[in-house]
């Protein structure tokens, strides 16, 4: 079947089984390589995208779901090739290593400083429970996100 | 010995990654995004049975299904594919041939029976699911001390039981060394099975092209040359015409560490059909056949003078080996024995492990790989045995350290410990923690009717994997450096990082002795087409031997170089120096020319210093003369809610001493990472079988990963005691947090139990299993 999106500004058009999956499609179709899948089951949050400014778990969201969205993926946070300054503070603190999980914790975070733009440590810990990371300890992602929204000042 | 610089400007620094832009912009390519025209998907059909009994496999459903290419039984392979490869064994060690897929029994639950190759994943998977197998159910061996049992069900049928191996290690004598004790504690305790969990599941993508009789193949691994090696003879093709890439590789922790039965298959697939195959591990099929970690059950004896000094030390295990070995099963529960006497000057130790075939996965590498459990046992006893002698924790250990004057210090297991300050590790952790006040803390707490509880650990580990005569072969590590005609700098590493940060570490070593910037080198490692043969990253391995080999090959490049430039400044060699982008003569600086004019005269080769050939480019295998033995101490303070049986980890100090670092930042992260998982064992992860063999957490749903807002901050600080192995003095960083962790949050636990009488129990620390004992010692039952 059809399927229309609008994928980090860009509007395209799919033919794909009712049952494909949004991160198939943003993968395989769009060829969006930059969201993950690491469990299938919406509990670890490498796919996270934003879908319509929430971000969702693109591995239990149906291509068919967004139909008509607006997707915004990893590659399409900041544009221009420049970083956002989430991007920008995950290297400047070290809050990657194997960088499996980094797309979708990035989306997630931009979505908890949406939404708290100057968080404590103890709601940064809360706002990414649901994306989880087997490197890091997490520590320095904590630091990377209370940079980030030091840096944009509060607000977005 | 080559050396660091006089004044290096980046080892040492917390240089932020190089390789972070493409990860956070989504650039980077793990196997799953290489797409190529023509792709065939594999899927694969596995027992639902922890043991059964296959009467017949039919794939006519299957291969009649949309988009199907070809389908595979265990029949359709004999002969075709070698066994999965086994290595490390120990003398006598019975060996059952493992197959790419099952034959006439399925051994444990997730074992491949069938394989189905489609035009897309959906339809592969559909596939996969049209499989019909005609399963018979038969009893499974799950529990350890039930697989022993005479009437237990045999996991192959060929042995006359389920003892997969025996070894023993022993030092002085530990029947005397018990009987000199005063008191001897002893203690039944698991190590249970946990899953690695890279985020990034395994894959494979095998291209094999028939007119140029060539393979490419992209996998997930931490040893790609390994795996070339041992895949070329698994599937009868020249090793010389197989390319194996690791591109961007989401964690490892041990599991990548071997080669798969997924592997063999899609290398074979691709051959027969001419076409690339690619099969990518779902989450549920990691949990099932990528190995699994740990797999103890001990019963410890700890002997010990009234003062604490410990007198000796028996640990008889068993060991679950799974139902098949995979690479290094066997050797990882032998590193426990190596690793028995810990920080410890203990005079008299004996382990013997039995290693026990069950139906299941096999175990095998996992971060820290049989030290965390060795670790484990010592620091469990040394808490009892404190208890048991009224000690403080602390003195206990302090009391049974060797002195920093005693270094070289030769353990009764047969290692020398080339370097270690324990004590000094000790006490800036105790002070950092704040130790008397902690203590204070705790007093204070239990006044209240609160469970304050206060864990240590004080660890030492077998590091830097390793000379490769203790590693029966293959211990070394190769790097190439090349100075290119324009001056930049190329390091082809035969590691294989997959997450460590070494494009950037190794550029740091290399810039250093250049005079160059970091940006002007590159590191290339996981393309056996490109680097030179590599053992690969695991074990603590990757900086302190393959940073090392990186050391002398740049060595020997500067070295030439230095010839070049000798004979353009009509100079001594010895004489020329490399500093700020530029090659000049120490005695007479102003003799100096730009760092990539003398690589174009290596180049162009007009004229060559006498005996010197063109060309600036050196290779070296670094084989280390022995391991490295990072040490540290954890100090941990939890407080458990006693009605609910929760655990909160309040604070957790970390003093570590990994010798030199490179990167400061890449370290921190490292133990960070580390703790974290070691925690994660301590209270949450555990892989549950039910009585068929089939695991019953077998998805993130069910099986706890440690998650943001369960840690809290962690302090860090470390001792610096360089070891003389290796000539960048580093120690290796991969596997401290682990190794430390896990003990010291499970005595912290145990600790705040104490005034209920609960003193030992085993992981992981769930509350309910918690609430369950403190429950029972309220009522006055046993704990």
């Amino acid at each position: 079947m059809n399927i229309s999106l609008c994928i980090n500004g860009q509007s395209r058009a799919f033919d794909a089984e009712p049952r494909t999956l949004l991160v198939h499609l943003l993968r395989d179709e769009a060829g969006l390589t930059g969201t993950h899948i690491a469990c299938e089951t919406s509990v670890c949050g490498a796919c996270t995208v934003l879908l319509d400014g929430k971000a969702v778990k693109s591995c239990t969201v149906l291509a068919v779901q967004a139909e008509g969205s607006e997707i915004t993926t990893i590659e399409g946070l900041a544009p221009g090739g420049k970083l956002h300054p989430l991007q920008e503070q995950f290297w400047e603190k070290h809050g990657l290593q194997c960088g499996y999980c980094t797309p979708g914790m990035i989306l997630a975070a931009w979505q908890l400083l949406e939404r708290r733009p100057d968080p404590s440590e103890e709601e940064i810990r809360h706002g990414i429970e649901g994306n989880l990371c087997r490197c890091t300890g997490y520590q320095h992602i904590v630091d990377a996100i209370q940079a980030a929204a030091a840096q944009m000042g509060g607000k977005r | 010995m080559a050396s660091i610089p006089e004044a290096p400007k980046f080892i040492g620094v917390p240089i932020k990654r190089r390789d972070d832009p493409r990860l956070i912009q989504g650039r980077a390519r793990y196997v799953d995004d290489f797409q190529l025209p023509g792709t065939l998907h594999m899927a694969f059909a596995r027992s639902p049975y922890g043991h059964a009994a296959i009467r017949g496999v039919d794939l006519s459903k299957a291969r009649a299904a949309p988009g199907v290419v070809a389908a595979y039984a265990g029949a359709d392979l004999a002969g075709k594919i070698g066994p999965v490869p086994v290595a490390g064994l120990v003398p006598d060690a019975r060996v059952p041939v493992q197959p790419v897929l099952a034959g006439g029994r399925a051994l444990f639950a997730g074992e491949p029976v069938a394989a189905v190759v489609a035009r897309t994943r959906y339809q592969a998977r559909d596939a996969a699911d049209l499989v019909e197998v005609d399963y018979q159910a038969l009893d499974a061996v799950v529990d350890l001390e039930k697989a022993l049992a005479p009437a237990a069900p045999r996991v192959h049928a060929q042995f006359e039981d389920n003892v997969a191996f025996r070894w023993a290690i022993a030092g002085g004598d530990i029947e005397a060394g018990l009987r000199a004790a005063d008191v001897v504690i002893k203690q039944k305790i698991a190590n249970p099975r946990v899953v690695p969990l890279a985020l990034e599941p395994r894959g494979v993508l095998a291209h094999y092209l028939p007119g140029e009789d060539k393979m490419t193949i992209w996998s997930s691994t931490q040893v790609p040359h390994k795996l070339r090696t041992l895949l070329a003879q698994q599937i009868g093709m020249a090793e010389n015409r197989i390319r194996v890439i690791a591109p961007e590789v989401g964690g490892g922790f041990g599991s990548k560490l071997n080669v798969y039965r997924e592997e063999a298959l899609a290398a074979y697939v691709t051959r027969e059909l001419g076409r690339p195959v690619k099969w990518i591990e779902s989450r549920g099929e990691n949990f099932l056949a990528t190995i699994h970690g740990r797999g103890q059950l001990g019963e410890a004896e700890m002997g010990l003078r009234r003062d604490g000094t410990i007198t000796a030390l028996r640990y008889n295990v068993l060991a679950d080996c799974g139902a098949y070995y995979q690479l290094l099963t066997v050797a990882i529960f032998t590193l426990t024995g190596l690793m028995l006497p810990g920080p410890y000057k203990i005079p008299h130790i004996e382990m013997k492990v039995t290693g026990v075939f069950t139906h299941k996965m096999a175990t095998d590498a996992y971060r820290g790989a049989g030290r965390p459990e060795a670790t484990y046992i010592l620091e469990r006893m040394l808490d009892l045995a404190a208890l048991e002698l009224g000690m403080d924790p602390a003195e206990i250990r302090r009391k049974n350290f060797p002195a920093k004057a005693e270094f070289p210090y030769a353990t009764s297991a047969g290692l020398t410990y080339d370097s270690g300050d324990y004590h000094a590790a000790l006490d800036k952790a105790l002070q950092k923690a704040g130790y008397p006040e902690m203590r204070r803390q705790q007093a204070e707490a239990r006044r209240q009717g609160r469970c304050l509880g206060v864990g240590l650990s004080t660890y030492v580990e077998i590091c830097g994997m390793g000379p490769s005569a203790a590693l029966g072969g293959q211990g070394w590590e190769s790097a190439r450096v090349r100075v290119e005609p324009t001056g930049k700098v190329t390091v082809f590493s035969g590691a294989s990082p997959h997450g460590q940060g070494q494009e950037t570490s190794f550029a740091q070593i290399a810039a250093d002795a250049f005079g160059i910037a970091v940006e002007d080198v590159e590191v290339i490692h996981g393309d056996t087409d490109v680097v030179p043969y590599g053992v690969g990253t695991f074990g603590s391995r990757g900086t302190v031997v393959g940073g090392s080999a990186v050391v002398f090959a740049r060595d020997k490049v500067r070295d030439k170089m230095a010839r070049f430039a000798a004979m353009r400044f009509e100079a001594d060699a010895a004489d020329i120096a490399f500093a700020g982008g530029k090659v000049f003569v120490r005695s007479a600086p102003e003799k100096s020319a730009p760092f990539a004019r003398i690589a174009q005269m290596a180049y162009d080769a007009i004229q060559l210093p006498p005996g010197t050939e063109p060309g600036l480019e050196e290779t070296h295998f670094f084989e280390p003369p022995n391991f490295t033995f990072p040490f540290g101490t954890h100090v941990v303070l939890v407080e458990v809610d006693p009605q609910t049986g929760e655990v909160k980890i309040l604070r957790y100090v970390a003093v570590d001493d990994v010798g030199n670092m490179i990167n400061p930042l890449l370290v921190r992260g490292q133990i960070h990472g580390g703790i974290a998982q070691g925690a994660g064992q301590a209270l949450e992860e555990e892989v549950i079988y039910g009585g068929g063999g089939q695991p019953l957490n077998a998805t993130l749903m069910h099986y706890a990963l440690p998650k943001a807002h369960q840690l809290p901050r962690f302090e860090l600080d470390h001792t610096t005691t360089p070891t003389s192995v290796n000539p960048l003095g580093a120690k290796g960083v991969g596997e401290a947090g682990t190794i430390g962790s896990t003990p010291a949050v499970v005595n912290a636990v145990l600790d705040a139990l104490a005034p209920f009488g609960v003193h030992h129990l085993d992981m992981p620390l769930r509350p309910e299993k918690i609430w369950r004992a403190v429950s029972r010692a309220r009522k006055g039952g046993p704990a």
